[in-house]
């Protein structure tokens, strides 16, 4: 015991200060990109070329990424001799809808809350259950890292179940497979009324490096409505929990 | 073994697709069950269509001891005789080939899909399926027993906990598991048949993707692939930076490992110690390329990132307290009686059972068999700098997981060696195109074991074939004979000694 005791004390408070404090990444983080049209030669495509998801679209005066489609590889970024996409440290990037994905010059457009009503009930218990459809490990591992002492996601009041009938939401990785169509279909129904759906890496939001497979279904709101996109390749654990808390309105004032 | 039945070559050597003999399939089987018997072991064993009726088979056996590779093949039109009941290491191969390429291996005692999808042939398939009928994931004919008091469990594939999917079935009487039939394929997308026609600008991302936990390992062992095909010859230093993410990699994966075998047995100090302290070693990977599980690190003539000195002064500083930090948590697993009690004589493997089913990396080593490919088959930097192989003898979950720690403090030792020598020149060397008509086995030892690739080039530089084998491909029948005379209520802490891959067998 007292082996146990001397233990505890040698490894200290781990618990982040988040959202309190502002986490430090490393330098070389690729976070989400911003898109600089003006610098943009237009005709080189350089960018689109190199991406391995399509994720970039030049056209006459305008340049956009996908941010569901990223997989945050960088090749873009080392393509353009001018500077119009970079990656930067910045973390949050969740979204309500699909099309506040899709960047340009305009900064992007962060989740906004749930409803005051779907709130009123989920806001202060959050319970989810995890789904993994064609996933590769990396999202699951990066969600279930929340649950460690270093994020501790109880103190927010979100939690992951074993059961959907316990869960107030699904989280989804993974493109979703054609072998866990039915699976995921079913654990979807089998939760209550109200729920929400969060679709979290590039795989479950548009089909990752996967895309256009026969196999997948490139991503979960092709087979489910999606309440929250969270991007990443995997996302950064902090990605995740700043898109969970965004959806439940612990941010009103940003 | 005689030189005219098979091909000798090394991890990484190129040689002409044309050395590769092409022996009748009778001479085919006896010269796979006689190497099995005499101590070799299956790395891949996969099928390649020839023409529209023809499939060649292509077998790569690994000789630990001498660290040396063996190839042959051999053709077959519908069916061969199969090999699994003389040589069980087969067993999961042989079904791979019956389901992608719809040949038949008569006697298979176990044949059944192993990922559910149709045959890469069309209109073709090995189980009689039609072209029109929908395959169902998990339906197929389990082994039962029958009696009054058996019972059957099933469960998945969606699992009570943030882990991937599939199906297992336990008979059972009471509590005690008679049987354990694993059934996956959920996690299947496609990857090797993406592959071929590559090497591309998804090429790398499938690599990185085919296990996520094991980037780092999938990555490097595609660019000794794709450096052997090229003749190129990375850099010392690129390789050294390559050895640091593999063991970092490595220290994550085992600590993350040691704190949910803590947790399965409810003893929580440790559980919580080690999922903090794997994420300590993941933003090591992060500090090096940006990303924690080391997305772009690793590429084709060398690494993505190169260690600056403030990055390599950090890293030192981190890891020394990351050393201290996880020595103190995982020492008190051993401290304690009732974790002991509950790891000791759980899930117990004999050598024999392991050796029979070519079981690789952690799970063998815990049964005390010297198999580790940074020793057997040395590539990179590991030819110069030497990790010794750990091993334990009671190839029980206890087994498993000491030899998870004193892997842990071989790779920090060596980690910290690789960082003292560091060569210099740059990181990334530039690349010519793939050798037509080539075949290029690679080996590298991930965490979970040997992760075995094969490329085969077409007439145009591209890869005609390509073949990825995971070490949990190997393992998942360990696992299930792990779980033989057991209670059913140990198959979490044996599953989490084993922690397989899913994506990574299903690809």
């Amino acid at each position: 015991m007292i082996k146990t005791i001397l233990a505890r004390i040698q490894q200290k408070h781990r618990t982040i200060a988040f959202p309190k404090g502002e986490p430090a990444l490393p330098d070389r983080f690729r976070g989400r990109p911003v898109v600089d049209t003006k610098k943009c030669a237009n005709d080189c495509r350089e960018c689109e070329n190199v991406c391995p998801t399509d994720a970039i679209h030049c056209s006459a005066g305008s340049l956009k990424l996908d941010l569901g489609r990223c997989i945050f590889c960088g090749q873009c970024q080392q393509a353009c001799k001018k500077g119009a996409i970079q990656f930067t440290n910045e973390y949050r990037m969740a979204a309500r809808s699909r099309e506040d994905l899709i960047i340009s010059d305009a900064e992007i457009k962060l989740a906004d809350a749930l409803g005051t009503r779907i709130r009123r009930v989920l806001g202060r218990s959050l319970k989810l259950r995890q789904v993994s459809a064609g996933g590769c490990n990396a999202c699951e591992a990066d969600t279930n890292v929340l649950t460690t002492i270093v994020f501790d996601l109880g103190r927010f009041g979100i939690q992951f179940v074993a059961s959907p009938r316990h869960a107030d939401g699904l989280l989804i990785t993974g493109p979703v497979t054609e072998n866990m169509k039915l699976a995921l279909k079913k654990t979807c129904e089998a939760i209550p009324d109200p729920k929400v759906v969060i679709a979290v890496g590039s795989c479950a939001i548009a089909g990752g490096p996967y895309i256009n497979h026969p196999e997948v279904n490139n991503g979960a709101d092709r087979i489910l409505p999606v309440d929250l996109y969270i991007p990443g390749c995997p996302p950064h654990p902090l990605t995740i929990l700043d898109g969970l808390l965004r959806l439940l309105g612990k941010f009103n004032s940003k | 073994m005689s030189k005219l039945q098979s091909l000798q070559i090394y991890n990484c050597e190129v040689s002409e697709l044309s050395k590769i003999p092409v022996i009748p399939i009778s001479d085919f089987r006896d010269w796979i069950i006689k190497a099995a018997q005499s101590g070799c072991r299956i790395s891949a064993l996969f099928g390649k269509p020839l023409d529209k009726n023809r499939v060649r088979l292509f077998a790569v056996l690994a000789n630990d001891e001498a660290g040396t590779l063996f190839l042959s093949s051999a053709d077959v039109e519908e069916s061969y005789p199969s090999l699994t009941a003389e040589c069980p290491q087969a067993h999961w191969f042989e079904r791979e080939i019956a389901e992608q390429w719809a040949i038949t291996p008569v006697g298979h005692p176990w044949l059944k899909p192993i990922r559910f999808h149709s045959s890469c042939r069309k209109g073709q398939d090995a189980f009689g399926r039609k072209p029109e009928d929908k395959i169902i994931p998990g339906i197929t004919n389990f082994f039962q027993l029958t009696g009054e008091e058996i019972h059957e469990v099933a469960v998945g594939p969606v699992h009570a906990g943030i882990i991937e999917p599939g199906h297992f079935r336990f008979q059972c009487n009471g509590e005690d598991v008679f049987n354990l039939e694993i059934s996956l394929g959920y996690q299947h997308r496609g990857i090797e048949v993406a592959l071929i026609g590559g090497p591309n600008k998804r090429t790398i991302h499938y690599m990185e993707t085919a296990a996520g936990d094991t980037t780092i390992g999938h990555a490097a062992a595609y660019c000794q692939i794709f450096e052997a095909l090229c003749d190129c010859n990375v850099s010392a230093r690129a390789q050294s930076l390559r050895a640091i993410a593999l063991e970092l990699e490595r220290l994550a994966n085992h600590t993350g490992d040691l704190g949910a075998l803590a947790g399965d047995v409810g003893y929580l100090p440790t559980a919580s110690f080690c999922g903090r302290i794997r994420g300590d070693f993941l933003n090591m990977t992060a500090l090096i390329c940006g990303n924690r599980f080391g997305r772009g690190l690793i590429c084709p003539g060398g690494t993505g990132f190169d260690l600056e000195e403030k990055h390599l002064t950090e890293l030192k500083g981190r890891l020394a307290k990351a050393a201290k930090d996880i020595t103190v948590a995982v020492n008190l697993l051993w401290s304690t009686p009732s974790v002991v009690a509950r790891f000791e004589e759980t899930g117990t493997l004999t050598q024999k059972t392991c050796a029979d089913l070519g079981l690789v990396g952690v799970i063998a080593r815990a049964c005390g068999i010297d198999r580790d490919c940074r020793f057997n088959f040395p590539s990179g930097i590991y030819q110069f700098a030497q990790v010794p192989v750990s091993t334990w003898h009671t190839g029980d979950v206890f087994a498993r997981a000491y030899v998870r720690w004193l892997e842990i403090q071989k790779s920090l030792a060596f980690i910290n060696n690789q960082m003292e020598t560091l060569p210099q020149r740059h990181a990334a060397v530039p690349l010519d195109t793939l050798s037509p008509e080539k075949i290029v086995v690679s080996l590298v030892e991930g965490w979970r074991g040997e992760i075995c690739h094969v490329a085969l080039t077409g007439s145009d530089g591209r890869f005609s074939h390509y073949k990825i084998v995971d070490p949990s491909f190997h393992n998942w029948m360990g696992l299930s004979m792990a779980l033989r005379d057991q209670q059913i209520s140990d198959f979490p802490l044996c599953n989490k000694s084993f922690n397989l891959s899913y994506c990574g067998h299903d690809l």
